[in-house]
């Protein structure tokens, strides 16, 4: 019979999980494991709220297994490590996204790239190497193997920087893979949440010009005079899109909800590129003219490897990047989650874990 | 008043036109314009028989305008040319492919991209610089600018060539823009028609390993005996297609009909690249998590420049590589599109113009 989270490991650990689709998150009792010869122990200080996280607890995506405690953007102190760590010691800030485990040994891997390893192990809703569940950062403390944890500059506040461990590097991977860091090219931002105002901020390090690609216009004088963007554009304006058809080198499409590509296609300029890291939980329509006659493509990323998420975190560190963020207690998580789901954040809540998470 | 075709023009012209969206061709007077001073005046041997053609002679991307002369794969000898011509002199053996002419002003244009340019006049249903409809190969003379002609070296034989003008570079150029052109690198080719089997010669060449993926099992043999192919997955069959899964570098898509996507993107690699180069009217599905999971990307491409197109034709002269073809009588062409249609050529029809095309 199974043991029960509680027993499963030695070392008691606290959270908050969500039991069933509703995905109304309660507290937690669960256990972690004994820290191994590779492993680092983090209390946990804070944990960023990625739409991710929202997905899962409502089991949007279909592969939930409840309970599940969601968060994988947490920073927080070493409080034990391995015999064979050699990067980290006590004391120090670190943090952890999305991956703390893969199978080290495949091509993927073996390139730094241990977020297309096949056996990619999630920081929640996953299977450990030992075949036990694991759980994120909505808890007390967490011990990973120190290959998946990440340093924290010192000059990067743990607060703005937690969500980089998850929207900053699945917008900077593809901006570097992409070839998006040309200075003086064009990029489009559709959607301006937690991973579009994170893309404005990086694009602008780079030197490009950044339009924000946005369905209302709400959010306008938001992104031009404080996130630095140069320009934004409203879908819904068919004169102002029409003006702007073919000047984008790149987009980066962010945007979850099923929305139609041809719009975005039409601002490419020729051999322009469309990357998707935003995930509909439906197909896309693809028009084929577009791509044929503008020789476009339309490509996907997924979070980073380990080595390419500590060089964005140094990089954000250098560029004063961080991302904007509201502060909340544990308690509010639920009212949170129902925020997310309207947008109403700028542009990311991030739980005070430490503070308001009883021991 | 509009002038007739057969009066634009002063050099009498004779081809076949589509007249109607029914796209029955038949015999059609026309003209040319007189041998301008950068112009190549050619007598057409041959003319391949594209897809597009077909679609352009019934409209089904509703842009025709009626009449139309078919033909982008057109091949032939050098009967006169214009006084400030430099690269071709009478009898030499020239082709032309999809265009005949461009801005030659824009960014495009400038990167050797005319097939990009804005203002690119296509060599059959367009509006050419002088305001009048261009007209295509399935006629008995054809006269271009010479920036649009493409030197047919000697080696190569005109009608097993001539597909290599709209055919060849529409699967070459993708593999050299993509990265598909290195030695040890997996293929797959989806669709054997008349850009599959190209793609397949051409990549055998460049030293990749191929596998065609089709709906029809009849090709199989053909396929890896004749033309070379490495591996062969029905389409339909879920554990072939299940056990090569994560296995190519690039797929080039040459269907023209809409098709699921989803089991192409599993095809690929990390990283991998699946090229659409076939047209449907209607859009594709795209399903967003497989793309990003492993790094993926969907392409387009669409012909290529003319530099490009000069240095496929140079390539396939090098490498011994033509299109396996089916030569026609001109009268025969309304057969050999309903043939087209239902794909039983193997692989392009190519029409005997000057033994079979006659003035009436």
């Amino acid at each position: 019979m199974a043991k029960s989270p509680d027993q499963e490991h030695p070392r008691k650990a606290f959270g908050w999980a969500a039991r069933d689709k509703s995905g109304l998150l309660s507290p937690f009792h669960f256990s972690r494991r004994e820290n191994g010869d590779e492993d680092v122990t983090i209390k946990i200080l804070f944990c960023g709220v990625c739409h991710s996280d929202l997905h899962t607890a409502k089991n949007e995506w279909g592969f939930t297994n409840y309970p599940v405690v969601p968060g994988h953007e947490m920073v927080g102190t070493v409080m034990k490590v391995g015999s064979h760590v050699k990067k980290f010691k006590v004391g120090e800030r670190v943090g952890v996204g999305v991956i703390v485990g893969s199978c080290k040994k495949c091509e993927s891997c073996q390139q730094d790239l241990e977020n297309y390893c096949p056996q990619t192990i999630f920081t929640y809703n996953s299977y450990y190497t030992d075949g036990t569940k694991t759980y994120g950062g909505y808890s007390d403390m967490i011990v990973v193997d120190e290959r998946y944890v990440l340093r924290f500059p010192d000059n990067l506040p743990s607060e703005g920087g937690a969500p980089l461990l998850c929207a900053g590097i699945t917008v900077y991977s593809p901006m570097k893979y992409y070839g998006m860091t040309e200075p003086g090219k064009h990029l489009g931002v559709a959607g301006l949440g937690g991973l579009g105002h994170v893309a404005v901020k990086m694009g602008k390090a780079f030197g490009l010009k950044v339009t924000v690609i946005s369905s209302s216009p709400k959010k306008e004088a938001e992104a031009i005079e404080r996130l630095g963007a140069d320009s934004f554009l409203v879908t819904s304006e068919p004169a102002k899109m029409k003006a702007a058809l073919g000047t984008m080198d790149f987009i980066i499409d962010t945007v979850s909800a099923v929305h139609p590509l041809f719009p975005l296609l039409g601002l490419l300029k020729l051999n322009g590129k469309l990357v998707t890291v935003g995930l509909p939980d439906k197909p896309l329509e693809l028009p084929i003219f577009p791509l044929v006659l503008g020789r476009k493509l339309v490509g996907g990323s997924d979070i980073g490897g380990m080595k390419e998420t500590q060089e964005m975190l140094d990089f954000c560190a250098k560029h004063g990047i961080t991302a904007d963020v509201e502060v909340i207690r544990m308690d509010y998580i639920t009212t949170a989650m129902e925020r997310l789901a309207k947008s109403d954040v700028r542009y990311r809540f991030v739980i005070d874990v430490a503070n308001s998470l009883p021991q | 008043m509009a002038i007739s075709p057969e009066n634009e023009h002063p050099v009498k012209a004779f081809g076949w036109a589509a007249r109607d969206s029914s796209g029955h061709l038949s015999p059609f007077k026309f003209s040319r314009r007189a041998t301008g001073e950068k112009d190549v005046n050619f007598k057409i041997l041959y003319c391949g028989i594209c897809h597009s053609d077909l679609h352009s002679a019934k409209n089904e991307w509703g842009i025709t305008s009626y009449p139309i002369v078919p033909g982008h794969e057109i091949v032939g000898v050098v009967t006169e040319v214009g006084s400030k011509v430099t690269k071709f002199k009478v009898g030499d053996k020239v082709g032309v492919g999809c265009l005949v002419g461009s801005c030659h002003s824009c960014a495009n244009c400038k990167d050797d991209l005319e097939n990009y340019c804005p203002k690119m006049i296509l060599t059959y249903g367009a509006k050419y610089y002088d305001g009048t409809t261009t007209y295509g190969g399935y006629s008995d003379i054809m006269v271009s600018d010479e920036y649009f002609v493409i030197k047919i070296p000697d080696n190569l034989p005109l009608d097993g060539g001539a597909p290599l003008l709209c055919a060849g570079i529409t699967v070459y150029s993708p593999l050299k823009y993509y990265g598909l052109d290195k030695t040890g690198m997996h293929l797959g080719v989806v669709g054997l028609g008349g850009l599959g089997h190209m793609a397949v010669k051409f990549a055998k060449a460049m030293g990749l390993k191929v596998t065609v993926i089709s709906t029809s099992p009849n090709k199989k043999k053909e396929a890896m005996e004749h033309l070379g192919a490495d591996g062969f997955l029905i389409s339909r069959n879920t554990e072939e297609i299940q056990s090569a899964m994560g296995t190519m570098d690039g797929i080039i898509d040459t269907v023209s009909a809409v098709h699921a996507l989803l089991p192409l993107i599993g095809l690929l690699k990390t990283n991998g690249k699946l090229v659409i180069v076939g047209a449907p009217e209607k859009p594709h599905e795209l399903p967003a998590m497989p793309l990003l999971m492993g790094r993926k990307i969907v392409g387009g491409s669409c012909i290529g420049g003319i530099k490009e197109t000069q240095e496929m034709i140079d390539f396939a002269a090098k490498h011994n590589i033509v299109a396996d073809i089916e030569v026609i009588p001109m009268d025969y062409v309304n057969t050999a599109m309903e043939r087209l249609l239902k794909a039983d050529v193997k692989y392009r029809f190519v029409i005997d113009i000057a033994n079979s095309l006659k003035p009436f």
